[in-house]
């Protein structure tokens, strides 16, 4: 058999990706037709948080940060309860990284305080002395793009049913509508900040890109 | 499990001695024909006398591989300073920080060097093992050259939007939409040309290197179309935002598995099948030697298909997925080190009884250390798939150490030793210098084992800090001091990345020379690859 495969290169192909697509089958298809749920009371990201997880994501912060707590004892002790499947029935792409050169953060927002995230951002060793993280001092100046972030919420709402609310609509007046809510949400966040050039940007209606990190960071329980 | 695990081994080994066996008595007709694949030319030298190869297509991604293999190990080599000295993260503003620089050093391996390094060999051999030339057709000469071109374009528009944050933050998966469109274009192109020459072969037989182009060209296709589905966000939202942007379309556990089903195999078809190909060509062929068994090659060819998928998911062990796959993955990365050792054998066995070899040419060299670490990184692999193993091993430093000796030992020193190889067939001249190779290989052998021991030495320090608790059953230590205690290995990790780019850098100037200033040949070398 393997010889005659081996003179039809076509009928080779097609047994090479049988072989190879078995497993796929198997292993994935199930797991998609019971996809993931939401946990009880699990609410989708406000479009702040999503504009922080983008930055997130920008910015790989998952090449150092993981966001999965294992079930052991060492873990949960540091870092809280283990994560469970529903808490990211949300998250397109998921981020639970693979190395943790830095500490997990699946619930940071448990134990870390904005001010503690406006001091850290701006100078790691201010708060960790032994800290080996670089500052990202930009983010205190770059306007983060909260329009990509309500696209994001508008599309997963269309797409795959995520629930957000009747007023999300694919309209540039439904965005011009909900900015509001957004630089409200904002708001709340800096009046726990002492940056001047960011209260600054907020009052005039702009987002420092880390005042959304900070809004997903919290959000991360 | 165990029990399957146990039959699997049990059966397997019956396999493997039986070929044996069969192979010393009467297996003498098989060697023939595999004799008569790969030394086709030298045998049948009258009939074919007019068959010119055409190496156009192989010297550009020869250059390219050259290209982006040191800029992947030059960014690769900063960010592993960054590490030791963090102040080195401010060299390029917020374009220079770890976090935006690591997916470019993967990518760039990955996408730059590896699959550049991949497409040169398929163009050099694959003409060979058919019995065709590329010149033969022009519609086919076209396909390479347009792919060729587009390839660039994809690469530069990798690294522009990678360093620019355009990312999908899918680990080896970032590139966003545009870029994955123009990847499936590139690689159906690379198709195109692959059953285009299979379609005008004279050379009835598969030979086995192209098994593994063709899977490659396959596995790749499959996993990459099915992790990248994501939706743009401008479309769905009626033009909104960033062009660039889109969502997965699978969210949270599920997009966990189809990534780390992408993650593990790309690691097997870019990484690990298209190398073997190369090895099962430019081994015999530097060597003069047989491959030594047919049937085992078999075995671990279709071993290697069946096998390498199923283990994806040994990457979310202890994660939010079901756990039976878990305990699929982690088996069946046990059970995956018999079709890849078989390969590795195979190609030892083949050097049998010509060991000198290896004291007179550098390139056997290059290339019995490459399937010697091919060896060493798939015991070591499934050793952290054992659920035990994993839960102390899984987020610490052992992981890239893990990579490294696989990326560094095999792949890149396969690469290296297959263009070393096609240098004079291709330019017509020698190589330029045998003292240079064999510097070489001493220098980038230090930085390899540098690199594995001090990761193995911080990841096990850091996983067992992380868990380690005084008489009360409290944490001993907090996170920053499991990071305080690696910097010396960091540095030592850093230092490795040094020896290991000057290393290259020799490669690419030995490189240079062979094509601009070398002495020239009257005839194609036979085997042994004439170096000066």
């Amino acid at each position: 058999m393997f010889h005659w495969l081996e003179k039809n290169p076509f009928f080779f192909a097609v047994g090479v990706f049988v072989v190879i697509a078995f497993a796929g089958l198997i292993e994935i298809l199930p797991n998609f037709a019971e996809a993931s749920r939401p946990v009880v009371g699990l609410k989708p990201y406000t479009v702040l948080e999503l504009a922080g997880k983008n930055i997130y994501k920008k910015d790989h912060c998952i090449a150092c940060h993981s966001q999965l707590i294992r079930p052991f004892k060492a873990e949960t002790d540091r870092y809280g309860q283990y994560s469970l499947s529903g808490e990211y029935a949300y998250d397109r792409p998921f981020l639970w990284g693979s190395k943790r050169t830095g500490p997990d953060l699946h619930r940071v927002g448990n134990y870390r305080t904005t001010d503690w995230h406006e001091n850290h951002m701006w100078d790691p060793k201010s708060v960790v002395p032994q800290s080996i993280m670089p500052a990202y001092k930009h983010y205190f100046t770059n306007i983060a793009d909260i329009e990509t972030a309500y696209a994001e919420a508008v599309t997963v709402k269309k797409v795959f049913r995520t629930p957000y609310g009747d007023e999300f609509k694919p309209t540039k007046e439904a965005w011009e509508a909900h900015k509001p809510s957004v630089l409200a949400e904002a708001k709340a966040i800096v009046d726990d900040m002492k940056n001047k050039d960011v209260k600054e940007a907020v009052a005039n209606g702009q987002i420092p890109e880390i005042v959304a990190l900070i809004a997903y960071l919290n959000r991360l329980k | 499990m165990k029990q399957i695990v146990i039959l699997f081994v049990f059966l397997s080994i019956i396999f493997i001695e039986k070929d044996y066996n069969i192979l010393d008595i009467n297996n003498f007709w098989l060697r023939i024909k595999i004799i008569n694949i790969i030394f086709y030319k030298g045998v049948c030298m009258q009939s074919h006398a007019a068959l010119e190869y055409d190496y156009s297509v192989a010297k550009l991604f020869t250059y390219t591989t050259i290209l982006f293999g040191f800029l992947g190990m030059l960014i690769g080599t900063l960010i592993a300073a960054q590490l030791a000295f963090p102040e080195l993260n401010y060299l390029m503003g917020e374009y220079g920080t770890f976090s935006r620089l690591r997916p470019l050093h993967t990518n760039i391996v990955i996408y730059g060097f590896t699959v550049s390094g991949v497409f040169a060999t398929f163009y050099y051999s694959a003409q060979r093992v058919l019995k065709v030339s590329m010149a033969e057709s022009r519609f086919l000469m076209f396909v390479g050259k347009l792919q060729f071109v587009l390839y660039v374009i994809l690469a530069l528009a990798m690294v522009a939007s990678l360093l620019m944050g355009f990312s999908s933050s899918k680990e080896y998966a970032e590139m966003e939409w545009p870029l994955d469109i123009l990847t499936v274009l590139v690689w159906v192109l690379w198709g195109v040309a692959m059953f285009g020459l299979i379609g005008m072969r004279r050379e009835k037989s598969l030979y086995i290197s192209l098994w593994y182009f063709i899977a490659c060209f396959l596995g790749v296709a499959m996993l990459y179309l099915f992790n990248n589905m994501e939706v743009p966000t401008y479309f769905a939202s009626g033009g909104l935002g960033s062009v660039m942007h889109s969502v997965s379309m699978y969210a949270g556990t599920n997009d966990a598995l189809v990534q780390w089903w992408w993650g593990h195999n790309a690691v097997a078809f870019v990484f690990t099948v298209p190398i073997i190909a190369m090895i099962y060509y430019f081994l015999p062929k530097e060597s003069g030697q047989a491959i030594y068994s047919y049937k085992l090659s078999l075995l671990s060819f279709w071993g290697l298909m069946f096998v390498y998928l199923w283990a994806g998911s040994h990457h979310l062990l202890w994660s939010t997925v079901p756990d039976w796959m878990q305990s699929m993955g982690s088996v069946f990365s046990v059970v995956l080190i018999l079709p890849s050792w078989g390969s590795a054998i195979n190609m030892l066995l083949t050097m049998k009884g010509e060991w000198n070899q290896l004291t007179e040419n550098p390139l056997i060299k290059f290339m019995v250390l490459a399937s010697t670490f091919y060896m060493l990184s798939t015991l070591e692999g499934p050793i952290q798939a054992i659920k035990s193993v994993n839960a102390i091993a899984h987020f610490t430093d052992w992981i890239p150490g893990h990579v490294h000796d696989g990326v560094l030992g095999w792949v890149a020193f396969m690469v290296m030793a297959s263009l070393f190889h096609m240098a004079p067939r291709m330019y017509k001249r020698e190589i330029y210098s045998k003292k240079l190779m064999e510097a070489q290989f001493w220098l980038q052998i230090t930085a390899v084992v540098l690199y594995f021991t001090s990761m193995w030495i911080a990841g096990i320090t850091q996983g067992m800090m992380w868990r380690a608790v005084d008489e009360y059953g409290n944490l001993m230590y907090s996170f920053i001091d499991t990071v305080a205690v690696l910097n010396p290995y960091y540095t030592i990790r850093a230092l490795a990345g040094v020896l290991y780019l000057t290393g290259f850098l020799m490669f690419a100037y030995n490189m240079y020379k062979t094509m601009t200033a070398s002495r020239k040949l009257e005839a194609e070398p036979q085997f042994r690859s004439p170096m000066a």
